[in-house]
């Protein structure tokens, strides 16, 4: 069996699955060759926040594409209820971030002040909140909390129904998707020939590497450069509650099925996929003093995973020079930048090209010498 | 529609259901007594409201919760009887007050 696909995307994950449904929907022949269930899986891990505020402090580019998405999924979310039946439980009713001490809350209005005082970024909608105001539109928030910054575009999904919606809409657009197919080489002569661990081939004139943390092994195959590192993030999930919590705090949500989540904790762990018990201790200390009443809920689940995270923070998108025709995607806000990613990168990298607004986040970037 | 296999047999322990007396095995979890209850159901659902009962009998499906001494939803399968517990079935929803 030797089909010969226009592209092969490497890695089924939210970045994969979006531009590999994308890049169907412009007509190609297309193959997610995915690593499956046992891979690193940061798109089964995350925290399901569709968010803008306080995103791209020294990277304007990185502030407007984020916005560009934020203003891309209604949309998105409808096309994938169309195409799939599953709702997404998109809700973009605003979000805040909170301060319990004077330290924090002078923090938030830093940053909110210097990703919108950048030249070229177009100021996103917020506002400072003090202590009374927050308790005022959220009902359920304590007295510990000193203040906080709201804005109208933040929001949140239900991940677990986005991940299985785009899989279901790959399939859908007639994508050829295959688990359990780790690549182990990539060789270029007369297109791209990928050897599956295990055993077997895939030919296809072009590629993208959306592979998560393994683009930083895959990359050097084709001329390209992914230094991307782990950073491990906690979660914990209590039982389900009757809806209280009327938007998303950055660090706690309540889903649109009553789970309170609790997250955003940032460690440096290697590959190591272990909870933290100290630092969950902290996460729902500090969650129970914005919102006591949740002292009360059972915790159900906790997890630990893994972000991909650049040195700088930001994505990577970048096509070889060395080796035409391959491509790379990578970012630690696969949710958020889903929109983005399906509307406008794919349709660009179809054609064999990176739109105007991705082209800041080349891996070149990062390779220059720290300062003296 | 649950029987005891006849080697089972422990001491002794009674507890109560809904306010009932119940009288279970030592070593029985809660979501056994439940079944031998005749219990199909023993809440309702957070998302749909439909009654949900003991299912995979092992921790995972989330499907047998209760409250057990005045602990709301917890999972009736990893609890064993102890005597003198209360148990109380048909809950929805967990309610937060602000």
């Amino acid at each position: 069996m030797s089909a010969f696909f226009d592209f092969a995307v490497i890695g089924g994950g939210l970045v994969g699955a979006a531009l590999a449904r994308g890049m169907a929907r412009e007509g190609l022949s297309v193959c997610v060759l995915d690593e499956g269930d046992v891979a690193y899986r940061a798109s089964r891990g995350n925290f399901a926040l569709v968010w803008l505020q306080s995103k791209g402090i020294n990277m304007p580019a990185y502030a407007n594409w984020t916005r560009r998405s934020v203003e891309l999924w209604p949309a998105y979310a409808a096309g994938l209820l169309n195409e799939t039946g599953i709702d997404v439980s998109l809700q973009q009713d605003g979000g805040f971030h909170l301060a319990l001490s004077d330290i924090e809350m002078e923090r938030l209005i830093a940053v909110a002040e210097g990703v919108n005082g950048q030249p070229g970024v177009k100021p996103y909608p917020y506002s400072v909140l003090d202590g009374d105001e927050v308790r005022r539109r959220l009902p359920g928030a304590g007295p510990a909390i000193v203040g906080g910054t709201y804005s109208p575009l933040d929001g949140h999904v239900n991940a677990l129904r986005l991940y299985r919606a785009m899989h279901k809409a790959l399939i859908a657009a007639g994508v050829d998707y295959r688990p359990g197919s780790r690549v182990a080489r990539i060789s270029h002569a007369g297109g791209f020939s990928l050897s599956i661990d295990g055993g077997g081939e895939v030919r296809a004139k072009r590629i993208v590497l959306t592979a998560g943390l393994d683009n930083a092994r895959l990359a050097p195959m084709v001329g390209l450069s992914a230094p991307v590192r782990p950073q491990r993030g906690n979660i914990i999930v209590t039982e389900k509650a009757a809806p209280f919590l009327k938007m998303p705090v950055q660090t706690v949500r309540q889903t649109d099925e009553g789970s309170v989540m609790i997250g955003d904790s940032q460690e440096e762990a290697g590959l190591s996929e272990d909870i933290n018990s100290g630092i969950m201790g902290v996460m729902a200390d500090r969650a129970i003093r914005m919102f006591p009443a949740i002292a009360d809920l059972n915790i159900v689940r906790m997890w630990a995973c893994l972000r991909v995270l650049s040195p700088d923070g930001f994505p990577i998108y970048d096509q070889s020079k060395t080796h035409p025709g391959a491509f790379l995607a990578t970012c630690h806000s696969g949710v958020t930048l889903a929109a983005v990613h399906a509307a406008v990168l794919a349709p660009h990298i179809a054609r064999g090209t990176l739109p105007e607004e991705a082209q800041a986040f080349h891996a070149g970037r990062l390779h220059v010498p720290k300062a003296a | 529609m649950f029987r005891r296999l006849p080697e089972t047999y422990q001491g002794w322990v009674s507890l109560t259901i809904d306010g009932g007396v119940c009288v279970g095995r030592e070593g029985d979890s809660v979501a056994a007594l439940l079944l031998e209850a005749g219990y199909a159901a023993c809440r309702n659902s957070a998302v749909s409201g439909e009654p949900r009962g003991p299912y995979c009998m092992m921790g995972v499906c989330f499907e047998c919760l209760v409250e057990i001494d005045g602990i709301a939803n917890r999972q009736a399968c990893l609890v064993p009887i102890a005597e003198g517990m209360k148990v109380e079935t048909g809950a929805g929803r967990r309610k937060v007050t602000p």
